[in-house]
């Protein structure tokens, strides 16, 4: 009787000891899950969510808080992937959030009327807008996430959205379901 | 020499002999030559001329500024017109950047090097002279020819292969190139050689390429070297494919994912082994290739040697165009793709111009019945139907589980169904939107640094703020404390004795430059005059004050 208490006791504290070497040493910094979901979010930084930028839509997604259908440039491929990882149902885009658009957008700044206000820099996410107070901006394409966050606060208007060019490097073959001739 | 059979794969009808009834002959000179930057796959080139310069033929006009990518060459002489947009051949019609060349008649070469001892050379010379020659495969894929010569990361290379098979139906550019010019291609094939030190090489043609067999053997008798093998293998689409050559000849099936290179095998192509001694011996860039023109859209199919740059329509109409001429299709019949206009220069990859009426009778689409012949002739053993269904919903994760990468898309599958689905149609549009998303993720990942980068930034910039607005109010509360503590008075004592250095400061400059008022000299009377009245008004003025 009293050797089985002494060796499970002494179990006890082995396996205690174990385990707390390994909260400390297997020590999990932040949130793995939010990585998760930010991974698969599209990081345009748009904000349509209502959260202010990818990663904070993602925390709210972990608490519970948001839900998994209110990301408008990631679509039906973001919510299918967050439903996967997060082992609930997909759903609709919530159309409060905005609507998914096909094609990928970029914006670009009318040179000729621009100011050189400086807003547009303060508000672009990605610091893909250069210029300087009072001199011409312009947009770096291939940095641009498409998430117009600088055309409402252009007080000349001369900051467009335009679809991303063509080339024959990003060019994809159409699917032939598209022209197909149906018998 | 013991070949092996590869699974699949299908006997077509050749409809090569129409085109080989001529030899080959040169095309003319267009008066414009255009030059799209990019002519393969890997990076654009950049050009290193500038519009209205005069070229030399042979000069480079736009240089590499990536590892795969490699330069072009004017392929005459002449004036440069135009860096602007051109339709190029590319399926999707689209307009990308090109030289355009105005040929001046006079075919003026630049001075050619050529290395005649190119045995005494490194291999990696051998190779960069291969990589500035602007070499590319010019079987079809277009690959720079000078990174499947580089074997210094991996194991010794056991055999060198050049395919000569040219399996497509029409296409016979590189058999008449095996019976023209079959000593170039040993030539070439010993630089090659040189530069892998493979152990063995071989030369596959295919047995219906009996004419160039001959002149390839006639060749290598004069030569007289015995680690050159010449064989025919069977005729059989698409024996041509570099992984399907591998297996006939070696038995060895390259790895998914590998390269040829690491099974201790390297596979050129005939045209380029020509190129390669062009290059090397003669110090000649590749400018030219030779093009089947062919198809029942022209009356006089044949093989032109063109230079890069050259309207197809040139050639279309040299080959006298018929009535019958509606569709343009670049490569062969199984493999090449549509082009919608003949608006379109001849580039690197260009091997075949097949000239045809539109289909009149459209092949309705069926549904697939599950009857897996697409299966028994996959050359790469893959599971057509499986990746069918899953490209047509959109499951790219499955397509790539079902390895979609090995489809050579060499079209056997479409061939054979009986639905007429066009199934390579769905594997070339499920790579490409694979691609896509690839590209998306990358983008998407840099836009997450990006942003992590601004946030951090501001953080920053708000603390640096705070921190020197701390300093200020701690400055500022010393001070105040200092007047606190002192008579209130010394403060505005130390004010007056500032005032009163820099007065001494000022003072000091001035006699050091002992600076007198200089125009007061040389005055006119009624300069003189004014003054005076002027300083009798002043004193009035003192007085009365």
């Amino acid at each position: 009787m009293l050797t089985t208490i002494i060796v499970i006791a002494a179990l006890a504290i082995i396996f205690g000891l174990i385990l707390g070497f390994a909260a400390i040493r297997f020590k999990v910094e932040g949130d793995p899950i939010v990585d998760k979901i930010d991974a698969i979010l599209p990081q345009t930084q748009c904000g349509q969510c209502t959260y202010p930028g990818c990663r904070p839509y993602a925390e709210a997604i972990s608490k519970g808080e948001a839900d998994i259908n209110q990301c408008p440039p990631g679509g039906e491929a973001v919510i299918n992937e967050l439903a996967d990882l997060l082992g609930v149902d997909a759903k609709p885009l919530n159309e409060e959030h905005g609507e998914h658009a096909e094609n990928k957008t970029v914006v670009y700044i009318d040179e000729q009327i621009c100011i050189g206000c400086t807003l547009c820099i303060q508000a672009c996410p990605v610091d893909a807008i250069v210029g300087a107070a009072k001199l011409m901006h312009t947009v770096i394409e291939s940095e641009c996430t498409g998430c117009d966050l600088c055309i409402p606060v252009c007080p000349v208007d001369c900051i467009y959205i335009r679809n991303v060019s063509e080339t024959t490097s990003n060019w994809k073959w159409p699917s032939p379901e598209t022209n197909k001739v149906n018998s | 020499m013991k070949l092996w059979k590869i699974f699949g794969g299908l006997k077509l009808k050749g409809n090569k002999s129409m085109s080989m009834k001529h030899a080959t002959q040169d095309a003319p000179l267009p008066k414009i030559l255009t030059l799209p930057l990019k002519q393969h796959i890997g990076c654009a080139t950049e050009p290193c001329v500038k519009v209205g310069d005069t070229v030399l033929k042979g000069q480079m006009i736009a240089e590499a500024k990536d590892y795969i990518s490699t330069p072009i060459h004017a392929p005459s002489s002449g004036k440069i017109v135009a860096i602007e947009k051109h339709k190029v051949p590319h399926p999707s019609g689209i307009s990308t950047d090109c030289i355009v060349l105005e040929t001046d008649g006079k075919e003026q070469w630049l001075e050619c090097k050529a290395n005649a001892n190119y045995r005494q050379l490194e291999a990696n010379e051998v190779r960069n002279i291969i990589r500035d020659a602007g070499i590319v495969g010019l079987g079809g894929a277009g690959f720079p020819s000078y990174i499947k010569l580089n074997t210094e990361q991996t194991n010794a290379i056991d055999t060198l292969i050049l395919n000569g098979a040219e399996c497509e139906p029409y296409i016979t550019c590189d058999a008449m190139l095996m019976q023209e010019q079959s000593r170039k291609i040993i030539d070439g094939l010993n630089v090659m050689r040189h530069a892998l030190h493979a152990r063995q090489c071989v030369i596959a043609v295919e047995d219906n390429k009996r004419a160039a067999h001959t002149m390839l053997v006639n060749a290598l008798h004069e030569h007289e070297v015995e680690y050159i093998d010449i064989i025919q293998v069977p005729t059989l689409y698409p024996a041509g494919g570099e992984k399907q050559l591998i297996k006939i000849i070696t038995g060895k099936e390259v790895p998914s994912n590998g390269l040829p290179l690491n099974i201790g095998v390297v596979c050129h192509n005939v045209a380029t082994a020509a190129a390669i001694a062009d290059a090397v011996l003669e110090g000649k860039p590749l400018i030219n290739r030779y093009v089947t023109v062919t198809g029942e859209g022209v009356d006089h199919p044949s093989n032109l040697n063109v230079l890069f740059g050259t309207p197809f329509s040139d050639l279309v109409n040299l080959c006298k165009r018929n009535n019958k001429a509606e569709q343009f299709i670049m490569g062969g019949p199984m493999m090449g793709f549509e082009v919608y206009t003949d608006d379109i220069p001849v580039i690197k990859t260009s091997n075949c111009i097949l000239v045809q009426a539109k289909e009149s009778k459209t092949e309705f689409v069926m549904p697939c019945i599950r009857c897996g012949k697409c299966a028994e002739v996959c050359p790469a053993q893959l599971l057509p139907q499986q990746l069918y269904w899953y490209a047509r919903a959109k499951n790219f994760d499955k397509v790539q589980d079902h390895n979609i990468y090995d489809c050579i898309e060499c079209g056997c599958c479409s061939y054979v169904c009986p639905s007429h689905i066009p199934l390579v149609q769905y594997y070339r549009f499920a790579k490409t939107e694979i691609y896509a998303l690839e590209q998306e993720k990358e983008k998407s990942d840099i836009a997450r640094q990006r942003h992590e980068f601004r946030q951090f930034r501001l953080e920053r910039k708000k603390a640096e703020n705070e921190e020197r607005k701390r300093q200020k109010r701690e400055l500022l509360k010393k001070v105040n404390g200092d007047k606190a503590s002192n008579d209130k008075s010394s403060a505005e004592e130390a004010k007056k004795s500032a005032i009163e250095a820099a007065m001494a400061r000022v003072k000091a400059k001035r006699d050091s430059q002992s600076i007198t008022p200089a125009n007061t000299d040389n005055l006119t009377a009624q300069q003189k005059k004014s003054i005076a009245e002027a300083d009798a008004r002043r004193k009035k003025a003192q007085k009365e004050s």
